[in-house]
């Protein structure tokens, strides 16, 4: 029965917490000083996606380079499964705002970095590699350089370096803002596959509404500088989402919340 | 690759033509074909101390490649040597290191050891240089990308900052290789027996003017030669080194 009761702790422990996340750059009270960040306080619940949509200049890609290990908040802390970060861990995956793939390498060999930095870059990585490559369409570029893809594809290449050990958690900055919308909605898709078929939890930055209601779990709205959390929203859309939940009331219900939380769309409009 | 060798025949046809008219001594400004003639003449002896100039220019690059190199390196990994002596290293540039050559020549003799290390001397800078702004240059999300995936700094060295530099090293090679050639012949000249600069000398000392034109195009070609080869090298990793130039 304490076992019982130990494991039902276990599962409404949160996956990571935040808190009390704060973080300023330059010098304490100095002339230059900026306040990115202020109280951030949230705990991630494991296996959901988590967006952080806020203006530009908020503090998203610092509280994201925090719970990554990148930067060091000034005050409070992150823990991941109860352990404090103290810097980059094993099993998180990030995807950049940018591919951020090396030219002189060919996409297999980009998707492989992680697992050659691991010294786990047998023949079973290199088969999960293309797997990997194969679920998100690119089996046929495989050695092609990144010079010979799409913006679209590139990201999906990115996608796939993030995932190829297997991390328990995926951190995306604004990683299909550069791409134009049909690709964009494409790449929302194929995340809520993946998320299909892992469990992996997702904090996933963008300033786009619509894109933190189709993808996210939670939203998280943040103000402009000093950043902190003004709005918390629950996305209750069921599962699977598709082209369709974008026009349900619910979704536009949604999107109306969170713009009203951005500060662009007057309540009573 | 047509319309240089067009452009290169027409400005030799000139000078042929040019000398002709002007009625110019062949001793003062040989005309092409003279030149020509003098290089077929003498084509066992140009080959010989092309052999001997194109050794000292190579070795002399092959010796500033593997100390410029590390020291690149070196200054771009410690803030320490950095500070300690990049800013010495741009004070020495500004050193003509020709002035160099005679003491160089005291210390090591008339023989190749000296060319060898002026070729050195004088291709040493532009291979630091570049390859430390390639080093330096690596993109800061790449190297972020190696932090997040916990890279040691051997690994993100090997496996980012050196591939990333690698145009730069290139660029700065093909700068080198023409450098070292100028080295070596410079070193010629203060003292030696041997090699084109050498030949060029004695070539002027005797009047021989036709003889010293088929040097100097003998020199042409050995500079030619290895900046091609040192591109060569750049275009055999062109796949491997993809748009890296411009990121
Ligand atoms: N390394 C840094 N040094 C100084 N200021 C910084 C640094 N990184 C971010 N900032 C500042 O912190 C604020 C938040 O930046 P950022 O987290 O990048 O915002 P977002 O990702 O939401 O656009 C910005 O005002 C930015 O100028
Ligand atoms: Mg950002």
């Amino acid at each position: 029965m304490s076992a019982a009761i130990a494991s039902a702790t276990t599962a409404a422990e949160p996956f990571a917490r935040i808190l009390g996340v704060g973080k300023s750059f330059g010098e304490p009270r100095g002339r230059f000083q900026t306040i990115a960040l202020q109280a951030v306080e949230y705990d991630i619940a494991q296996g959901e996606l988590v967006a952080l949509l806020g203006p530009s200049g908020c503090g998203k890609t610092t509280l994201l380079n925090i719970i990554a290990g990148l930067t060091t908040a000034s005050v409070g802390h992150v823990e991941i499964r109860g352990r404090r970060v103290t810097g980059p861990a094993e099993d998180v995956g990030f995807v950049f705002q940018t591919p951020n793939l090396m030219p002189w390498r060919t996409v297999l060999a980009n998707v492989m970095f992680p697992m050659e930095i691991l010294g786990r870059a047998g023949p079973a990585a290199k088969a999960r590699a293309r797997d990997l490559l194969a679920m998100v369409g690119l089996s046929a570029f495989v050695d092609q350089r990144p010079m010979a893809l799409s913006g679209g594809m590139k990201q999906r290449v990115a996608l796939c370096r993030a995932l190829i050990h297997e991390p328990s958690m995926l951190l995306m900055d604004e990683p299909f803002g550069a791409l134009d919308e049909l690709t964009r909605m494409e790449m929302h898709d194929l995340l809520l596959d993946i998320r299909r078929m892992s469990a992996t939890t997702v904090v996933f930055v963008t300033h786009s509404i619509s894109e933190a209601v189709y993808l996210a779990d939670d939203i998280l709205v943040f103000s402009a500088r000093p950043g902190r959390i003004t709005q918390r929203i629950r996305v209750t859309l069921p599962y699977p989402r598709s082209a369709a939940t974008r026009y349900s009331a619910a979704f536009t219900q949604l999107e109306r919340q969170a713009g009203t939380a951005l500060g662009v769309v007057h309540p009573d409009a | 690759m047509l319309l240089p060798a067009t452009g290169l025949f027409l400005l030799l046809a000139c000078w042929q033509i040019g000398v002709r008219v002007l009625g110019i001594s062949p001793a003062i400004l040989p005309p092409p074909l003279l030149v020509a003639r003098s290089v077929q003449d003498n084509a066992a002896l140009l080959a010989v101390e092309g052999w001997v100039t194109l050794r000292e220019s190579l070795y002399g690059f092959l010796l500033a490649f593997i100390v410029g190199v590390p020291i690149a390196v070196g200054i771009v990994s410690s803030r320490l040597l950095d500070r300690m002596f990049y800013p010495l290293l741009i004070a020495t540039q500004s050193l003509p290191k020709v002035a160099l050559a005679p003491i160089v020549l005291i210390w090591l003799g008339t023989g190749m050891e000296s060319k060898v290390a002026i070729a050195a001397l004088v291709a040493f800078f532009p291979i630091v240089v570049d390859t430390a702004a390639g080093l330096r240059g690596t993109s800061a999300e790449l190297l972020e990308l190696a932090r997040v995936n916990r890279a040691t700094q051997f690994q993100t060295f090997r496996k980012v900052r050196f591939p990333a530099a690698l145009p730069f090293i290139l660029a700065g090679s093909k700068v080198a290789v023409t450098l070292a050639v100028i080295g070596a012949v410079i070193g010629e000249f203060v003292g030696s027996d041997d090699g084109l600069g050498n030949l060029l000398l004695v070539a002027n000392a005797q009047l021989n003017t036709a003889m010293a034109f088929a040097a100097l195009t003998a020199l042409a070609v050995l500079g030619m030669v290895l900046y091609a080869a040192v591109a060569g090298i750049e275009m055999l990793l062109r796949p491997w080194l993809g748009e890296v130039r411009h990121g």
